[in-house]
């Protein structure tokens, strides 16, 4: 049995988890007095207890956790027992926070899932659970909570009990021990309770004293990523880094990937000393048999069990970005020691976090679940992460920001991989808007003449380029002159001049751009067809409004007169009706706003 | 050699992970080091992490002016032997200003002698990567804080955007101005620290172990006399207690606790058996409430 334990805490909000750990410690008399004394005091101005020391304020360590009376963030607890020593995450339950959540679990061995009794499974329980296995949690123990308050009631139990079962199964995790606890009297946390005599099993802390979880990598095949080159002088080079896998001892054949060059361990540096072997979770330096180029990223492995390599994966993320994610974004992929530029290629699909179902996904929001295709810019050696942890687990990190955006795990690298094809690569529409940062559209702004839609959609233009957006212009002086040069002013041609607009605009979109028409386009059965060509929602018709009479008024190329006069024919607003859009997505009304205020209700619809 | 101690194997291997990470990924990275227990124990393991090279960065210490004599002379003799580079910076202007303990209250003078000095040693030294000895068990908001943890261009510690940390991938990314404050010692505590110190034969200040000392006591609290800058109060008169500290800070702003443990041995004993938590002999951290938290926020290490 390892002689310590790492474990988080989850479950859904007010279901306890703060309490819980606040119980713990202090029935295991790991709370100093002091810090009681000030958990009292914070209890009277925030707890929940009516002026009675509410634990969940020995974790809630921010001020606004506990002006707020939630957990934000994971808080990490060292304690012992004579028995064992424990690391505890507890983690928290709003959905927002997942990603700390995901922070907590990634490092536990075991999670703590608590339940109300009163309340069962609810949402945030499975997704915990499903996260929680998906990090590299190898055992989960169901608290089910509040048993107190719920009578002790066996069937209330057994129901959540039965239901939980189902969960654990399509999570892969292996059946969970279920224990009814109360956190607030400590009942089979910390001491039998004679409350529920039908309950046998063992109180919480017992079970998480005794527990024996054995890490699978302790008895693999040897990995080691190398971390850092450690090079003083001439005459010492040492390859540093932390056994990810299995055991080494000088002598041993290893391999150095993803160069694949063969060469052997000469010895195993210790503080003023040597080592004859290390296994895994120590941190070492190796010396190599000289010859060898080893880098920052590199793995050392066992010479007979070579480790993969590839530039293509699937893989499980957890979306953690503010902003959504679509194929095509590009991001820094982080594992073990090895960064590289890496794209999604592909949802292959979202995960359902109730039931785990996999549904259609063409965009991650935060918290999302997916299994996407990944792309690296350079080959990176790695293990599947149920093989491995420290070899297949990734962080994806924001090229702009250095914010992390998601986490995930390689679940196996396709086949052809290894050589290289790039046939797969689906580039499609999204691949190129997520190659310029932006989400393409069709912005079709249609009205009088002299309404001001130029004046807007070169404005509007301005603003999106200005904030990095890549875009085009389609309006009737670009088109006309070429495109459309051998179309007149018939009806017939008219709409042959709005049919070959309304395609060029979707191939842009297909393009990845933003697309902005400025056309009359005076019939809604025109618009309609416009609107048919793309998406729903890649298309916005703008009608930018202003009476007739003002248009007249304008009429800054005199085209109204020549009209009056006769002089054009078939003109809109005078001999040809304009058809007002029935439900524009956005109406301008320029008469009351200026271009710039029309152009920031528009920025504004775009987010 | 490896650890005997199962526990302590695995605390050490995975500080020696995140120091070599730190510096890896860094351009400038500096140590902290205080010559208290858990910066020696920091210098220890950087020097394990690297060996048998010294560690690649320089140590720095901000010095009040009032750090305790012990601490001062084993600072020295500490840098010298590890072979690194030690950088001490006073904010001079604060001096200049005669900011002391005794003249200013806990709070300012804390803000301008540590906080804003530090901050005055990391922008000169353009450090990208700060090592510091902090423990999760020490104070509730330090245990809800990340092991690289980014602070803005000002220092700041922002709680509600803290980046998520998974496994032991660390995202060491920063944009232009930003720095990481490292914490290798995130999951030790006050128990581990000292444990390590015996295993590992780690040489600390004499102050951490018991003996007769000079002291007065203030609002319960015992006050050491380290030297004639201690303005006594009327009718206030040293006497000599066997005390120890467990917490080593400016010498007036750091309480000694009463001890008979004058070996590390002892030590371990009284700190697995203690009551009472370390900080509570730092007065800085007694502030109002959540004060740790905010000096974090202002840039406080």
């Amino acid at each position: 049995m390892a002689p310590e334990l790492r474990f988080v805490l989850c479950g859904s909000v007010d279901d306890g988890k703060s309490t819980l750990i606040g119980r713990i410690l202090s029935d295991c008399g790991q709370v100093f007095s002091d810090q009681m004394e000030r958990v009292e005091e914070d209890s009277r101005r925030y707890g929940t207890r009516g002026g009675a020391a509410d634990l969940a304020l020995l974790v809630d360590g921010l001020r606004d956790e506990r002006e707020q009376g939630i957990t934000i963030d994971v808080a990490y607890r060292a304690f012992e027992t004579p028995r064992r020593r424990f690391i505890a995450a507890d983690a928290p339950g709003h959905e927002q926070y997942t990603r700390n959540m995901a922070t907590g679990a990634s490092t536990a061995d075991l999670a703590v899932v608590l339940v109300d009794a009163r309340k069962g499974i609810l949402p945030q329980t499975a997704r915990h659970t499903r996260i929680a296995s998906m990090f590299g949690v190898r055992d989960v123990v169901l608290a089910v909570n509040k048993m107190d308050a719920a009578g002790w009631n066996r069937e209330a139990f057994e129901a959540i009990v039965g239901a939980y079962r189902r969960l654990t199964d399509d999570a892969g995790l292996p059946e969970a021990l279920a224990i009814p606890v109360s956190a607030l009297s400590g009942d089979n946390v910390t001491r039998r309770s004679e409350a529920a005599p039908w309950y046998a099993g063992p109180t919480l802390l017992s079970h998480l004293e005794t527990v024996d979880i054995r890490p699978t990598e302790a008895d693999r095949p040897f990995r080691m990523p190398v971390q850092y080159v450690n090079r003083p002088g001439p005459d010492f080079r040492g390859y540093c880094g932390r056994v990810a896998a299995g055991a080494v001892s000088p002598g041993d054949r290893v391999l150095v990937m993803p160069s694949g060059v063969e060469t052997r361990v000469e010895s195993i540096v210790a503080w003023r000393g040597e080592r004859e072997r290390a296994e895994r979770g120590d941190s070492v330096t190796l010396t190599l048999a000289p010859g060898v180029d080893v880098s920052r990223g590199d793995v050392v492995c066992d010479a007979e069990n070579p480790l993969e390599v590839a530039d293509r994966f699937r893989a499980r993320i957890l979306w953690m970005g503010d902003e959504p994610m679509g194929a095509g974004r590009r991001c820094l992929l982080k594992m073990h020691s090895r960064e590289v530029g890496a794209t999604v290629t592909r949802i292959r699909h979202g995960v359902d976090v109730s039931d785990g179902s996999a549904r259609a996904a063409a965009r991650l929001e935060r918290n999302d679940l997916a299994v996407v295709d990944l792309a690296t810019d350079r080959p990176v050696p790695f293990a599947p992460f149920d093989r491995c942890r420290g070899l297949g687990g990734f962080i994806l990190i924001d090229r702009a920001t250095g914010a992390t955006v998601g986490a995930g795990t390689i679940s196996f690298a396709p086949a052809r991989a290894a050589n290289l094809e790039w046939q797969e690569f689906d580039v499609t529409r999204d691949v190129r808007a997520e190659l310029k940062r932006q989400r393409a559209r069709c912005l079709w702004l249609t009205g009088l003449p002299a309404s001001g839609k130029t004046t807007i959609a070169n404005l509007l233009e301005r603003r999106l380029v200005a904030a990095g957006r890549h875009t085009y212009v389609l309006d009737g002086d670009n088109v006309r002159h070429g495109l459309n040069r051998d179309l007149g002013f018939t009806a017939t041609d008219r709409f042959e001049n709005i049919r070959r607009v309304a395609e060029v605009a979707r191939l842009m979109v297909d393009a990845g751009l933003i697309a902005i028409v400025s056309f009359i386009s005076p019939f809604r059965s025109e618009r309609r067809f416009a609107r048919g060509l793309f998406e729903p929602g890649d298309f916005s018709e703008i009608f930018v409004d202003a009476p007739v009479e003002v248009c007249a008024r304008r009429d800054p190329k005199g085209l109204y007169a020549k009209a009056a006069r006769g002089e054009i024919r078939n003109f809109t607003g005078v001999d040809s009706p304009y058809e007002l859009p029935a439900r524009p997505d956005l109406r301008l009304d320029t008469e009351a706003l200026s271009a710039e205020e029309c152009v920031d209700l528009v920025m504004e619809r775009l987010g | 050699m490896k650890q005997a101690d199962p526990w302590l194997s695995s605390l050490e291997s995975e500080a020696v992970e995140i120091v070599r990470e730190g510096v890896a990924a860094a351009a400038r990275p500096v140590m902290l080091y205080s010559a208290g227990k858990d910066s020696s124990v920091l210098l220890h393991l950087a020097r394990k992490a690297f060996w048998p090279a010294p560690p690649p960065m320089p140590l720095l210490h901000v010095d009040t002016g009032w750090k305790f004599r012990d601490m001062i002379a084993l600072r020295d003799r500490v840098a010298a032997e590890a072979g690194v580079e030690l950088v001490v910076h006073t904010n001079r202007e604060g001096l200049r200003a005669g900011i002391t303990p005794f003249t200013h209250d806990s709070e300012r003078y804390t803000e301008v002698m540590k906080t804003v000095a530090l901050r005055q040693a990391l922008d000169a030294g353009r450090h990208d990567a700060v090592f510091v000895g902090a423990r999760r068990d020490e104070e509730k908001s330090r245990a809800k804080e990340r092991v690289f943890s980014v602070r803005d261009r000002s220092h700041r510690w922002d709680p509600r955007a803290q980046r998520p940390e998974l496994w032991n991938v660390y995202n060491t990314r920063l944009r232009a101005g930003e720095s990481l404050r490292v914490s290798p010692l995130s999951n030790w505590t006050e128990a581990d620290v000292w444990r390590y110190v015996a295993a590992e034969r780690i040489p600390v200040a004499p102050l951490y172990l018991a003996a007769e000392r000079p002291v007065v006591n203030r609002g319960g609290r015992w006050i050491m006399v380290d030297d004639e800058r201690m303005p006594l109060r009327p009718g206030e008169a040293p006497q000599l207690r066997r005390v120890r500290f467990r917490t080593l800070g400016c010498y007036p702003l750091t309480a000694a606790v009463e001890s008979d443990a004058e070996t590390i041995d002892g030590v371990v004993a009284e700190t697995l058996a203690a009551g009472r938590s370390e900080r509570e002999g730092r007065l800085i951290d007694h502030d109002g409430e959540a004060s740790m938290e905010r000096k974090k926020r202002e840039g406080y290490f």
